[in-house]
């Protein structure tokens, strides 16, 4: 640290103080800020091009269905029918089971990291399971596909059948491929998010507190309930939001598992769609009018997860956040 | 602890409520010392649900993609079943060196760019500069296949409305670096905004205070630094980027030869294992193990070579 | 600080005190304690006993193991890897550690109130006095509010905060903060309350208004406080127990003493050093 000011003042000794102060205040500071300004202005502008260009190539869908594109009950590319309500249904299907599983068990997790678990053991365990959150979605896909939809055809969708009789929402025949499958892939990927923020949000909880409660005569789960839980609540609950956009929005592991049915499923072993996953699949070759039909269902997906982003980003602090986990 | 009755005088009410405290708590002890470890245990056992998934993922691709490792497959392209040769497979070549020239060139436009981008961010605080910040957070949160429109729109097809003219250059390789870049901005200002703003005050202002401009401060001082931070964001930020899909999935094109030329279209790691996957041929799909198991060693290789140099780099310092 | 004033100055501000205080029951006794960690000795051979609703002070310079004895009273040192407690810790007939006792049910007899205050801040200030009560299954609202009130009373905080019982902790001030983590420790009934210099952190005002609790509430509970203001020592307590650092690096008893006597005629020239100043 000391070299490198030793060095920078090397630099500017050869320069008389006055001089140099004469610099500080004129024309070179506004070189640096021009630069900072001006790149900031550029990426400024790239997002702004990037949102207008979206919603622009959508007019056209717009124009053609209205708003019917939201509400309509049909997706039809061959009828040029556009109606997003069971694909928006689809979304909000398997982020829910996804939340359904990671949020207990993302919390336990985090709960068992930072209370549970040895010291030593603390920082391997919380690696791994950042090293989830490493794996490229469209591994999380190919696994999913190729080694979880057998097993669920064959072993895990009969036994649920069997289970609960066959009733809602189990009711259609096992196919792999589904929604239920979906649902639990994005819960494998959402996971890792959900424990490294939380265990962020707890592990702040000061140890005093932990103490205190425990000095009036509470158990470990009581202070763990009363106490850590509440203290780190507004953390925790960031987490799961910012969980929440990234299940809405996830795309080619859902696409490979989901089967692309843009009806509105009956039951959970049945194929369905997701915002994100009918663009990705559907684009391929998709007249102009179809592209601008897409072009709305990611304007529904991008304003969808920027109003959920814009809320978790508000609630959350921690290493795991600033470290560019999330 | 019994309370002594003694004729005449009232009961204390602070020894009767100490005994009633310890009454109870001696009743509920037992049930509630269970359930503190039973939930305890929960959350351990929560833990292990969480780390079985990565490893039966791990296992599955060393399992099933090893056996696909050989030279050929690092160097020759795809081949096709032929009379002459019903076994061929060939290899990736043409993805690796697609992913390579994708994400280099996303990398060298998106590293500048965000890492200033990100020095605005650690030294002002307009409101510019927090508008900035929470537009680059919604940036990092937002589907990635977004991007791929947008590349899709601008690049792909190009541009003829309200006297701007973009020509379209059809699918290409920097359509899709476009797009990479695009996406890895963000990250890197918002993780290079943190790495600069570790840099403690106090040196930042004995630079200042030499009389250097601030430009000369922010660079000879600065920087250097937040390096280890800076390179941890870039390498972490280029490790997701190797494995994103969705922004190249039909911006791209395809390609069978390796194609070093980024106006043309290329073929991609990531997309490869996409299509493979989901080809409706058996070897096909096989072989996507074997580039998913190169694309995650790619991906684990950087990300903990980026927090292990980061670490000897802080060592050096001292 | 080496004058004779000083000590004369020490002997009018000693609290009143009615013979020597070692007669009567003990509440807490010490018999050959050594706490470790990993090995490393923090604390040695402690053997005195805290007198019955009577407070004993235990003074030293930072490093002499006096934090440490005072958290194994309340068996904190159970959340640490690699500590051991050898010895025996009595509370009345039962051995703290060996007896039985599980540490949970320990801790509704022998309560702490922390250096810092740490009020849950999640929770309103009513909530907090009877937190306690409702860890250890006591769900009656007449209960909790009676006890309430009486740990309020008895903390001195019940004039300012009877009419909003309802309001966050972090409203009140730092001394307000530490008396209503007292009221929190008493509303359990514990029969010893530890105390971790408990006003090291506040304001001279403040500190004076709890040293004056402790004399208050010595008839309820036993108490025993570390502190490393000697003036506060002489103030309040009624047996003082002075520690050292010994060369091995771990605490050793020095002397144990009314407070009376420690601060006028010390046996042990150690103690006559320390309180005449010549240590930290």
């Amino acid at each position: 640290m000391s070299e490198v000011t030793a060095s920078a003042a090397l630099a500017m000794s050869d320069r008389p103080l006055a001089e140099n102060r004469k610099r500080f205040s004129a024309r070179g500071d506004s070189a640096h800020w021009g630069v900072l300004y001006g790149v900031s202005g550029l990426f400024a502008l790239i997002c702004a091009v990037f949102i207008i260009s979206i919603v622009v190539s959508s007019i056209p869908a717009w124009r053609h269905s209205g708003l019917s594109l939201i509400y309509g009950r049909v997706w039809s590319q061959g009828s040029d029918s556009f109606g997003a309500l069971p694909i928006i249904a689809g979304t909000l299907a398997t982020t829910a089971i996804a939340l359904f599983f990671a949020i207990p068990i993302g919390i336990g997790c985090a709960l068992a990291i930072v209370h549970v678990i040895p010291g030593r053991l603390r920082i391997i365990l919380s690696s791994l399971v950042e090293l989830l959150a490493a794996v490229p979605s469209v591994v999380y896909g190919l696994w999913g596909l190729l080694v979880i939809a057998p097993w669920f055809e064959k072993t895990v969708e009969p036994d649920l059948a069997d289970i609960t009789g066959s009733r809602f929402p189990f009711q259609s025949p096992p196919e792999g491929v589904s929604l239920l499958l979906a649902g639990c892939v994005l819960f494998v990927m959402v996971l890792p998010m959900i424990v490294a923020l939380s265990r962020d949000a707890i592990a702040i909880v000061p140890h005093d507190q932990f103490e205190g409660a425990l000095s009036v005569g509470a158990t470990k789960w009581q202070v763990l309930r009363k106490v850590v839980l509440p203290g780190a609540r507004t953390g925790i609950v960031g987490a799961i939001t910012l969980a929440t956009a990234r299940a809405l929005g996830e795309t080619v592991a859902v696409a490979m598992v989901i089967g692309l049915n843009p009806l509105f499923p009956p039951s959970l072993f049945s194929t369905a769609s997701t915002l994100a996953s009918t663009i990705a699949l559907q684009f391929q070759d998709a007249t102009p009018l179809q592209v601008a039909a897409l072009g709305a269902l990611a304007v529904i997906l991008m304003a969808l997860t920027a109003v959920v982003n814009w809320f978790g980003r508000r609630l959350v602090r921690g290493t795991a956040f600033r470290a560019g986990v999330v | 602890m019994s309370t002594t009755v003694i004729e005449g005088v009232p009961p204390d009410p602070i020894l009767e409520r100490r005994e009633l405290v310890q009454r109870v708590a001696r009743k509920t002890l037992d049930r509630r010392v269970l359930v503190s470890r039973a939930m305890v245990g929960l959350c351990g056992v929560a833990l292990l649900v969480a780390l079985v998934p990565l490893f039966a993922i791990l296992y599955s691709l060393v399992d099933k993609g090893v056996r696909w490792w050989s030279v050929t497959f690092f160097t020759k392209v795809p081949q096709f079943p032929s009379l002459i040769d019903p076994n061929a497979i060939g290899g990736i070549s043409n993805a690796i060196i697609g992913s390579l020239v994708i994400d280099g060139i996303a990398a060298l436009f998106a590293i500048p760019i965000g890492v200033i981008a990100g020095l605005f961010l650690a030294e002002s605080d307009s409101k510019f500069a927090s508008g900035l910040r929470t537009t680059a957070e919604i940036m990092t949160g937002l589907p990635s296949i977004l991007l791929g429109i947008f590349a899709y729109q601008m690049i792909v097809i190009g541009f003829n409305e309200w006297g701007i003219k973009l020509p379209g250059i059809g699918f290409a390789g920097i359509a899709g670096s476009f797009a990479i870049g695009v996406l890895m901005i963000p990250v890197i200002m918002k993780a290079s905004e943190t790495a600069l703003r570790g840099v403690p005050a106090t040196i930042r202002e004995a630079g200042l205070a030499l009389g250097a401009r601030r430009g000369v401060v922010a660079r000879k001082v600065v920087i250097p630094t937040a390096l280890p931070g800076l390179i941890t964001a870039v390498l972490l930020a280029f490790s997701r980027a190797v494995g994103e899909t969705a922004p190249i999935l039909w911006v791209i094109g395809a390609s069978n030869i390796i194609e070093w030329n980024p106006r043309k279209e290329m073929a991609s790691m990531p997309l490869e294992i996409f299509q493979s996957a989901t080809s409706p041929y058996v070897s096909l799909r096989d072989e996507a193990w074997g580039i998913a198991l190169f694309l995650v060693f790619l991906v684990l290789v950087l990300n903990l070579g980026s927090r292990l140099f980061a670490a000897w780099l802080q060592r050096e310092r001292r | 600080m080496a004058d004779p004033s000083t000590m004369v100055r020490l002997s009018t501000e000693m609290s009143d005190q009615e013979g020597d205080p070692r007669s009567g029951p003990i509440s807490v006794r010490f018999e050959d304690v050594t706490v470790s960690f990993h090995g490393r000795t923090a604390i040695r051979n402690v053997t005195f006993d805290a007198p019955k609703n009577k407070v004993t002070a235990l003074i030293g310079p930072s490093g002499s193991g006096k934090t440490t004895l005072l958290r194994a009273i309340n068996r904190m040192h159970d959340l640490t890897k690699g500590a051991v407690v050898s010895g025996s810790i009595r509370l009345g007939d039962t051995d703290i550690y060996k007896g039985g006792i599980p540490a949970t049910l320990l801790r509704t007899r022998v309560g702490m109130v922390f250096q810092r205050p740490n009020p849950f801040p999640t929770m309103s200030i009513y909530d907090n006095v009877v937190s306690g009560l409702r860890f250890n299954g006591i769900r009656k609202k007449s209960v909790l509010e009676e006890a309430a009130e009486s740990a309020l009373i008895a903390a001195a905080l019940w004039d300012s905060v009877s009419t909003r019982l309802n309001a966050h902790a972090s409203t009140l001030s730092g001394g307000e903060q530490q008396r209503l983590c007292i009221a929190r420790a008493l509303a359990v009934e514990p029969e010893v309350l530890l105390m971790d210099e408990p006003t090291s952190s506040l304001d001279p005002i403040s500190m004076r208004l709890i040293e004056e609790l402790v004399s208050e509430l010595k008839s309820r509970v036993t108490i025993v406080i570390v502190t490393h203001n000697m003036q506060q020592a002489a103030r309040v307590s009624d047996l003082c127990a002075f520690f050292l650092m010994g060369n091995d690096r771990a605490g050793e008893q020095i002397e144990v003493a009314p407070t009376r006597k420690l601060f006028s005629e010390p046996d042990d020239p150690r103690t006559l050093d320390y309180i005449q100043g010549r240590f930290g």
